[in-house]
């Protein structure tokens, strides 16, 4: 019964790891379909992420001849770095060992770590759009890494803990207090979400030829299961993104045991939450146009100084009180 | 712990042996690539025993030598500090002493100062591990001088060209000036203390005013070797021109023997540390680390940029120790040590790392005789090996798990994520900023070696003799596997690091990291469990297991022929390798970005036959800001004095009576 007791949030965390690529394309389909119905277009079927990336792994991956061994390599560095983030973020059920093994700031490490590959793996080939993307998605990530890190930083420090469980507990247990420190936190997370998933207007996710185009023109080059797995990687970060959002700032549901109903009301709950948030998303991607690339700097120093703002009000403010 | 001391004197004379062999090498080449640099590797690897076993041990060792004044013999003190850098210099310099051989070879026929690259070479190693082992201020300042003069002549190596003499020069004058205010800083602990003994120092009573004098002029003066901003300026010049080896020596150990110091003198002698002293190093550790990285960024010639990043990584040590100042100033102990641990493991990691990159750099010198990024590329097919562990250099210095760069900014981050302890609102809203500052510096870091790594290794050589690079020999690759291994391990294991580490902060500030390694080999907690942990081996296993079932789907029924064509590249014509992206296009949002904190000359001029020539060149602003305006002072008053020169030694002897005179009524 103790070895069951000591395996079962493992087993958990495996389950909910596997969750996250399972709802990844879900969500994905969802928001593709939200925008084409905002658009007064009928959109293709909710299951269309899934059939492509059925394809994309049957087909033949095609690699140019001046790629070095660092270029095959990637798509797999890239996937599994972001799957092992998304581990990190509790989904369902909090308190999972796999928060313990990765706190906070190692989240963003790891998401640094797939960054850093798909930029090199854009600049392998030698094209001038790979270089051009590498250069333009570092930049932007640049600038949103110190803001995210702020952001989260705020409910650390509120919750004496950089551990995303440890965080959402505290959350729960403080119930519904407005802080203000957190609602600049939660703008300026949401800035940085949509500029690290590459979502209008900083990037257009729809693109495939464009001069302003940053994700796509590092994975150009890529074909059959490196693509797959590119773009899956593109799909879990999103979800990670909202979970991240919509559990740490909104944590109500969570499932706090393994018990069974808790278990499932958890899961229904995220997947309510998420799908509002692609709604949301779906809808400020069909109001607002895509930036000028030279913008993008601008609506970042705002994310860094809102959550800046945010951890100063909470060290100044909340902190004495 | 005698037995530690016994080796680190043994390196001490197996450097000063290498140094002394090297003497023959103008009659006998070969002697200085046999002989004195195995010497001088094994001299490296004695003085990492020597800190490893100092560290384990956890004690104190001193000895007094037969040598210096009558009244002032030389004294040896070894502890845990003192090891721990004693291990930082081994490690690097017996990497360096692998290396550099298959260098030598290379220029053994055409050069005639092979006696004295390696005669210096080997008093730089000694000097350097004397200072970390001095006892008392006549030693440290005679072997940082040692140190200082050495690195000169090696500096000055390639003197044939005047931008080398002129780093040198330039090298020189800022190492005497910072050895000029640390002496006076030393010369006002042993007025406290009465005498030069670092035992006598310790147990002085200073008062706070002249604490903050010392704390002061320590400050400048390390921080002057430590390359920090605004004293800079001269790092970037002269750490690139000397042989590779040497800049790994110089970035890797050399700036770190300044951060020793530093530590030494102000955690360990100076006594009662004031918060204020935090504040300070604080904001000039943030200044340091972004203009750092941004500078950095702005280059392309490879050595250079790694000088610049040198600055950064410099930077953000002191962000630890000010950190430390800061915590240990207002009372918190156990955040004081987290903070100082963390900035040891910074300085170790970024020997490592730093020393790594430096080495790789030589390496592309020797086999593709090219520095300029912008000539670069493709270099991972022609030379893998030293592509790959460029590659962990890299990844480790862009703070990246499981790299062990990332481990020593986590670490800081956790100390600085504790300031909600501080009391003072002021104090607790600087370091949230302090912290941005920090995962500022590590983003652009991040983009800064995808810079180098994607122009120099990736997409296709721009330039036939890149596009004809060799591999280099196995001696050079070792010695960058030798960091690349370590850099791997305190990735991994930062557990027994962090333990190891704890016992420095006991010995110094009389409190250690109970909590960082309670939890077993696999969890770092630094202050708690509950307040932050992470476990590089499991993120490594979990990374793994991962990729295993990722692999082990995909290949179950899929396609696994991989087929070779043309790039695609939107359809375009194929690329050649003049429309790949450059060095400096890959900065240039950079550039436009945090364009007011550099000087750019930027022009487009049409020639006389009608060609358009676009002209870039980014200026550090340090020059036009500190350097020239003190150098024109300096200037000014030198043509006042020089008035006094008229060429006549009746009216030379009688100012020299009348200061006589001066002085005499002065002292009485």
């Amino acid at each position: 019964m103790d070895y069951l007791l000591t395996f079962l949030p493992w087993l958990l965390a495996a389950v909910q790891a596997l969750l996250y690529l399972a709802l990844a394309p879900l969500l994905a389909g969802w928001l593709r379909r939200i925008k084409a119905r905002l658009q007064n277009r009928r959109g293709p079927s909710l299951w269309q992420p899934y059939r492509d990336l059925y394809k994309l792994f049957g087909k033949e991956a095609r690699v140019a001849t001046t790629a070095s061994p660092l270029f095959r390599a990637a798509p797999y560095i890239v996937f599994v770095a972001t799957w092992l983030a998304a581990a990190t973020v509790p989904l369902i059920a909090v308190d999972l060992p796999t928060a313990m093994v990765a706190d906070i700031i190692v989240l963003a490490g790891l998401l640094a770590l797939a960054r850093f590959f798909l930029a090199l793996a854009g600049m392998d080939i030698g094209t001038a759009f790979g270089g051009m993307g590498a250069s333009r998605e570092m930049l932007v990530s640049a600038l949103a890494e110190p803001a995210m890190l702020m952001a989260v930083f705020t409910l650390a420090m509120t919750a004496h803990s950089t551990n995303l469980a440890s965080m959402i507990d505290a959350q729960l247990a403080a119930g519904l207090v407005l802080r203000p420190s957190f609602l600049f936190a939660l703008g300026a997370l949401v800035l940085v979400a949509i500029a690290e998933t590459g979502r209008i207007p900083v990037d257009n996710p729809a693109t495939h030829l464009e001069l302003t185009m940053i994700h796509e023109a590092m994975i150009l080059e890529y074909s059959g299961r490196h693509l797959a797995l590119m773009e899956w990687a593109a799909q879990i970060k999103l979800v990670l993104y909202g979970a991240l959002i919509a559990n740490v700032f909104f944590p109500w549901g969570i499932a706090q045991s393994t018990a069974p109903t808790a278990l499932a009301t958890g899961a229904l709950v995220i997947l309510l939450k998420l799908l509002a948030l692609a709604v949301a998303l779906a809808i400020s991607e069909t109001v607002l146009a895509k930036m000028r690339f030279f913008r993008a700097p601008a609506l970042l120093n705002l994310a860094l100084l809102l959550a800046l703002l945010g951890l100063l009000g909470h060290v100044i403010l909340e902190v004495g009180s | 712990m005698d037995q530690a001391l016994s080796f680190a004197l043994l390196a001490v004379g197996l450097a000063l042996a290498s140094s002394l062999v090297s003497c023959f090498a103008a009659r006998f080449p070969c002697l200085l690539r046999l002989v004195a640099l195995p010497v001088f590797a094994l001299a490296g690897l004695a003085a990492l025993v020597a800190g490893v076993v100092a560290l384990w041990d956890g004690g104190t060792a001193t000895m007094t030598l037969p040598l210096g004044l009558p009244w002032l013999p030389w004294q040896l003190h070894l502890d845990a500090l003192a090891g721990f850098f004693l291990a930082i210099i081994g490690i690097v310099g017996a990497a360096a002493g692998i290396f550099a051989p298959a260098y030598v070879r290379g220029i053994e026929r055409s050069s005639e100062s092979l006696p004295m690259l390696g005669g210096f070479t080997g008093l730089f190693l000694s000097g350097m591990l004397l200072v970390v082992l001095a006892g008392d201020a006549f030693l440290f300042m005679v072997a940082w001088e040692l140190m200082s003069l050495s690195s000169y002549f090696l500096v000055a190596f390639h003197h044939e060209h005047a931008a080398n003499r002129r780093a040198a020069f330039l090298y020189l004058l800022m190492a005497h000036i910072g050895g000029l205010s640390i002496l006076l800083g030393y010369g006002v602990l042993a007025s406290f203390g009465g005498g030069f003994a670092f035992t006598a120092m310790r147990a002085a009573e200073l008062t706070p005013g002249w604490a903050s004098v010392a704390f002061a002029l320590a400050f400048v003066g390390f921080g002057m070797k430590a390359g920090l901003v605004p004293l800079h300026a001269w790092l970037p010049e002269a750490h690139p021109v000397a042989p590779s080896h040497i800049s790994a020596l110089m970035s890797g150990v050399m700036l770190k023997v300044a951060v020793y110091g530093f530590i030494r003198f102000v955690f360990d002698l100076t006594g009662e540390i004031q918060w204020q002293w935090g504040v300070a190093v604080l904001a000039i550790g943030s200044l340091s680390a972004l203009m750092g990285v941004l500078y950095a960024l702005m280059q392309h010639d490879l050595k250079r940029l790694l000088a610049y990043s040198s600055v950064e990584n410099l930077g953000i040590i002191f962000i630890g120790l000010g950190l430390s100042l800061l915590y240990l100033g207002t009372g918190h102990r156990l955040l004081g040590a987290l903070a100082l641990v963390a900035a040891l493991y910074h300085s170790l990691n970024h020997a490592l790392f730093k020393g790594l990159l430096f080495l790789g750099a030589g390496a592309i010198l020797h086999s593709a005789h090219e520095r300029d990024l912008e000539h670069m590329g493709g270099l991972l097919r022609r030379m893998p090996w030293t592509g790959l562990l460029f590659l962990i250099g890299c990844l480790s210095i862009a703070a990246l798990p499981p790299f062990n760069g990332f481990v020593s900014e986590w670490l800081t981050f956790q100390a600085s994520l504790q300031a909600w302890q501080l009391d003072s609102g002021v104090l607790r809203a600087l370091i949230p900023i302090v912290a941005a500052t920090l995962a500022l510096t590590g983003a652009l870091a991040a983009l800064c070696f995808v810079k180098v790594y994607g122009i120099a290794f990736l997409g296709q050589a721009r330039t036939r003799h890149v596009r004809r690079a060799r591999p280099v020999p196995s001696s050079m690759r070792a010695g960058q596997a030798v960091l690349a291994v370590g850099c791997v391990l305190l990735g991994v294991l930062p557990t027994a690091v962090v333990a190891l580490l704890s016992v420095i902060p006991e010995q110094i500030l009389g409190h250690g990291l109970p909590q960082a390694t309670a939890h077993g080999w696999l969890w770092l907690t630094p202050v708690a469990p509950e307040t932050g942990s992470y476990s590089a081996p499991l993120v490594v296993a979990l990374l793994a297991a991962m990729a295993v079932a990722a692999a082990w789907l995909w290949r179950r029924g899929v396609v696994r022929r991989v087929r070779r064509g043309d790039p695609w590249d939107c359809g375009f014509a194929m690329p050649s390798s003049r429309m790949q992206y450059t060095a400096t296009a890959f900065a240039q949002p950079v550039r436009r970005v945090f364009g007011l904190l550099f000087r750019i000359d930027e022009s487009v001029e049409t020639d006389n036959k009608g060609v358009l020539r676009h002209r870039l060149a980014v200026h550090d602003r340090a020059w036009t800001l500190l350097y020239l305006p003190i150098a024109r002072l300096v200037d000014a008053g030198v043509r006042r004095i020089v008035r006094l020169q008229s060429g006549n030694v009746r009216i030379y002897l009688g100012w020299t009576l009348a200061t006589l005179l001066v002085l005499l009524w002065i002292i009485s």
